[in-house]
């Protein structure tokens, strides 16, 4: 039995995008993937000083807040030939964890869990029941029968209102629901705690950078200036505030994210068959523990793992323009040597041609151009990028941290290996990679301390800072990783000005439409064999999309084989 | 449809004590700069009114107005939409998607008509019959225009909505347009990118408390949060006044958190609580960390020149204006000021203030030409 389902929009993610894909006997047999909005930053970023361009674009996303930042910061510096002092370097590092780690709690609690936790169930749990479950998994103190109790109550009576605000509407009740009440309220309780912690860790970009979302950085270092000896820079009550931070940090991800995401995995395992998806692998690495030109000594790795060959990585090398190319073939732009053609960043064009249907619109004709994102590739594959990415690519690149917590979390899930290329996998890797990152943390922190008890106050690199000492023509590109996988961004400086700019983010990656030669990119692919239990309510559809995080608005459709609309489907 | 609660009967049933409640009245009317004589009216207000509903868009933006949002600490955004409003349309945070998110949506535009508050975040691309942002098949000003026709008060969220922000910046690819130059209705403009996240929930429980639109000055902004230039406002500003400038990053005198009006800082011509408020539950604001503010809440702001070009000059007694008073004269009368100040009284210094001029900034000002 074939149908076709419309689900529009899909909702917690950031952005706007949409889905159209093939359903046949309850299976996922096509999909289409398309992003529906644009705002053309890369045409705007013309002609501007290079030195503003980490503010443009790190407006690209308030969700990823500040990576596109660093990513823009470390292209100028590229161009121009410019090393930031060690300070400034373990600055970034910091800012960079603290925005990994506060992306990915509320991406578990607050984005992904309504997928796998019923909040209506929640209501029926045994409170002293939620409270054994609590205490058996993990040390965390709010853990009593009373405090439970106390939720639950609250969501009573928010549910009895009547008036249920953002749980309106939800695929409540739905037999892919596993969890049992007790782990539903456990869940729930969380979180709203969660909600509330989150607001504290990004503080760390406050302090640095003046607030969050959006903090502020500079090319050639960080904005804000050490001097132990004054209220007005940062000194030690700056820095014990950036350490206690941290210190609760570590306890929230240990003691409530890690137990709940194992603890709510084990219902799960079925998930572990679906939304693998493609079997290429990237990641470009970051976190520098000598300085961001040694890539060999970044706590992730860069490298590529091909066709799931963990025994394998290679190399990556975003300026050679063999490599890294954009696809505008089914995208809604064109390129001047022809679209079917590839461009490398450094040569990337970026001129609307708008093919699709005019709003209002039922659906897109996804035989032609059929989105606002470019498609990437490495060497012409597809890639996946983002924490099971990275995951794996650390652990093919044999780091010895990464294979021993991946290895015994199987174990604890009593799953194999091939476990980690799923939906499942993707949403534990996100909860290690988690766990690595809010100690390493720790350690940038005892080195920026190290740092300046040994007499080291710089922050900012004043060579290049004047745009006289510039040469006429330069190009750089700067790599990181948003919480979502790989980032990079190319810059061509022309008279002082930007000449072209171009990025590729994670979701362009994972989210692009097909490229020339007709391969999907990741969401099309991992939708693939995904099953569709009720078409009424396609809660399956949204674990594998939620695994990756989007970045974007979407919408899904299911359609017929032949892409034909069978019947249309009123959601109660 | 269901019986709406007061917000009392809400957090009656949520367990809170009456002692509780008039704590929490008493701090609500805090947060609006009520004095004690002012909580009864909070107490009424909560007593007597449903939890509003409220409904949530997103067009041309990055979200970062959103997850500003999540981080407000007074009052904690949880109790926020558990207790004193109902989220029934927000695409970041709810569970219901697809057509489940559209049967809420319009559910609230039947049932509350004329009741329900409508937030905007991001602007609306007006060229091309709106291709440039679909939500379902639907153009985003299609979709704005038909949930702004019943809602009780509009509030523009942050720069995208209020002006049309980074994507409107020249040459506007897709014709951004903010929302108040589309719909014929008064709109509350909370602008920044982001607006501070109590400044957000300072403004929607404004609202809900006393059933009214806070203040506005002539651009449509709450005056409590907009009507000083951050300039005034600045702990550094005794280093202005006392001509101790930062002259470059990291120097002697960034170490010492001296003004950074040569950095290029548009405090002198911006308009926000970042100086009083600041960020992240005041943990501190950009010009506290050692950057210039880039003056994300003013009009234009992604056009006024390079952010490290410093302003050609702004008049440097300001602390009794307003954004009203003072707003429209800052960028085009500042020059002539500093031309006439080096003719009277520094000629010698013609070459120094020439080069001044030179490597300056003039910034637009709504009024002005663009």
């Amino acid at each position: 039995m074939m149908a076709r389902l419309v689900v529009d929009p899909i909702t917690r993610i950031e952005g706007h995008l949409r889905i159209e894909a093939v359903v046949e006997n309850g299976v996922i047999t096509d999909a289409f993937s398309s992003g529906t909005m644009v705002r053309g930053l890369e045409i705007i970023l013309k002609g501007r000083d290079p030195r503003d361009a980490w503010a443009f674009t790190e407006r690209v996303c308030g969700v990823c807040t500040t990576v596109h930042a660093l990513a823009s910061v470390r292209t100028v510096e590229d161009a121009l030939n410019i090393k930031v002092p060690k300070n400034a370097e373990l600055i970034r590092n910091l800012m960079f964890c603290a925005q990994m780690v506060q992306d990915h709690v509320i991406h578990f609690y607050h984005l992904h869990a309504l997928d796998w936790v019923d909040v209506v169930s929640a209501l029926k749990a045994d409170p002293k029941e939620t409270s054994q479950i609590a205490k058996s998994i993990s040390s965390w103190p709010k853990s009593s029968p009373k405090y439970f109790k106390e939720v639950q109550d609250r969501l009573k009576a928010f549910v009895e209102s009547g008036q249920l605000g953002i749980f309106a509407n939800g695929y409540w009740g739905h037999p892919a629901y596993k969890l049992p009440p007790a782990v539903n309220l456990l869940a729930v309780t969380h979180y709203l705690e969660m909600l509330e912690w989150q607001k504290e860790l990004i503080k760390i970009h406050t302090i640095f950078g003046g607030k969050n979302p959006h903090p502020n950085y500079l090319v050639g270092g960080v904005p804000c200036s050490i001097n132990l000896n004054e209220v007005n820079a940062i000194n030690m009550e700056r820095l014990n505030h950036v350490k206690k931070l941290i210190d609760d940090a570590i306890e929230i991800v240990e003691k409530v994210y890690l137990p709940d995401l194992i603890a709510i995995a084990g219902f799960y395992k079925d998930w572990t068959k679906y939304g693998g998806g493609l079997k290429n692998y990237l990641a470009y690495g970051d976190l520098p523990t000598r300085s961001y030109g040694e890539p060999a000594h970044f706590k992730f790795p860069r490298g590529v793992v091909l066709d799931r060959n963990l025994n394998e990585v290679h190399e990556v090398d975003p300026r050679d323009q063999q490599e890294i190319q954009e696809y505008v073939t089914h995208s809604w732009y064109k390129y001047s040597v022809g679209d079917e053609q590839s461009l490398h960043p450094w040569d990337g064009e970026t001129e609307f041609n708008f093919t699709g249907p005019k709003p209002p619109f039922k659906e897109l004709n996804v035989e032609g151009k059929y989105s606002w994102l470019k498609t990437p590739r490495w060497k012409g594959k597809p890639m996946e990028v983002g924490p099971l990415a990275r995951m794996l690519v650390a652990y093919a690149s044999g780091n010895k941290e990464v294979q021993e917590l991946v290895n015994d979390t199987l174990k604890q899930l009593n799953a194999p290996a091939t476990a980690l290329f799923s939906t499942l996998g993707r949403t534990a890797a996100r909860g290690l990679e988690t766990k690595l990152v809010v100690h390493w943390m720790k350690e940038f922190y005892n080195d920026l301390i190290n740092n300046i008890k040994n007499g080291d106050m710089r922050t900012f690199n004043e060579e290049k800072w004047n745009p006289k000492t510039w040469p006429e023509e330069a190009q750089g590109v700067g790599m990181t990783e948003a919480p979502r996988g790989a980032l990079a961004h190319w810059i061509r400086i022309k008279d002082r000005k930007i000449a072209n700019y171009q990025l590729i983010v994670p979701s362009t990656w994972n989210a692009s439409p097909r490229d020339a030669n007709n391969q999907r990119s990741a969401y099309e692919e991992a939708l693939i064999g995904t099953p569709v239990k009720d078409p009424h309510k396609p809660v399956e559809v949204l674990r594998t999309i939620h695994s990756f995080d989007p970045c974007l608005a979407c919408a899904v459709h299911l359609y017929d084989p032949q892409g034909n609309h069978v019947r249309r489907i009123q959601i109660m | 449809m269901s019986k709406t609660p007061s917000f009392r009967e809400h957090l009656e049933r949520s367990g809170l004590s009456r002692r509780e409640f008039l704590r929490f009245c008493s701090y609500a009317a805090a947060l609006i700069g009520l004095d004690a004589t002012g909580i009864p009216r909070v107490v009424h207000a909560f007593e007597s009114q449903p939890r509003p509903p409220v409904i949530w868009l997103h067009f041309q933006e990055c979200t970062c107005c959103s997850e500003s949002f999540i981080r407000s600490s007074h009052p904690m955004v949880g109790d926020l939409i558990l207790d004193q409003i109902s989220l029934d349309y927000t695409e970041t945070l709810q569970a219901a998607a697809g057509e489940a998110a559209e049967k809420c949506l319009k559910d609230t535009m039947k049932n509350y008509h004329g009741k329900y508050f409508l937030l905007v975040e991001g602007s609306v691309p007006t060229k091309d019959d709106g291709i440039y942002c679909t939500i379902a098949g639907r153009s985003a000003l299609e979709i704005l225009h038909e949930t702004a026709e019943g809602a009780a008060a509009i509030i523009a969220w942050g720069s995208c909505a209020s002006n049309g922000c980074v994507q409107s910046s020249s040459p506007n690819p897709t014709g951004a347009t903010p929302i108040h130059e589309i719909l014929d209705k008064p709109v509350i403009k909370v602008p920044g990118c982001p607006p501070i996240a109590d400044v957000m929930t300072g403004v929607v429980t404004h609202v809900l408390v006393f059933g009214s639109i806070p203040e506005l000055d002539g651009q449509g902004r709450p005056k409590s949060f907009y009507s000083r230039r951050v300039h005034d406002t600045c702990y550094r500003r005794p280093y202005y006044d006392a001509g101790l400038f930062v002259e470059r990053w990291d120097d002697e005198k960034a170490r010492k958190g001296y003004c950074l009006y040569k950095m290029g800082c548009r405090g002198p011509v911006t308009y926000n609580a970042c100086a009083v408020t600041r960020w992240n539950a005041g943990t501190s604001y950009p010009i506290q960390s050692g950057h210039g503010c880039i003056g994300c809440s003013e009009n234009n702001f992604w056009d006024n020149g390079p952010f490290y070009r410093h302003l050609a000059s702004f008049p440097g007694f300001g602390i009794e204006t307003t954004a009203d008073t003072i707003g429209t004269v800052v960028g085009a009368a500042a020059l002539a000021g500093v031309t006439a100040h080096a003719i009277t009284t520094n000629i010698r210094k013609r070459k120094l203030i020439k080069e001044h001029l030179e490597e300056s900034v003039n910034v637009k000002k709504e009024g002005e030409d663009n």
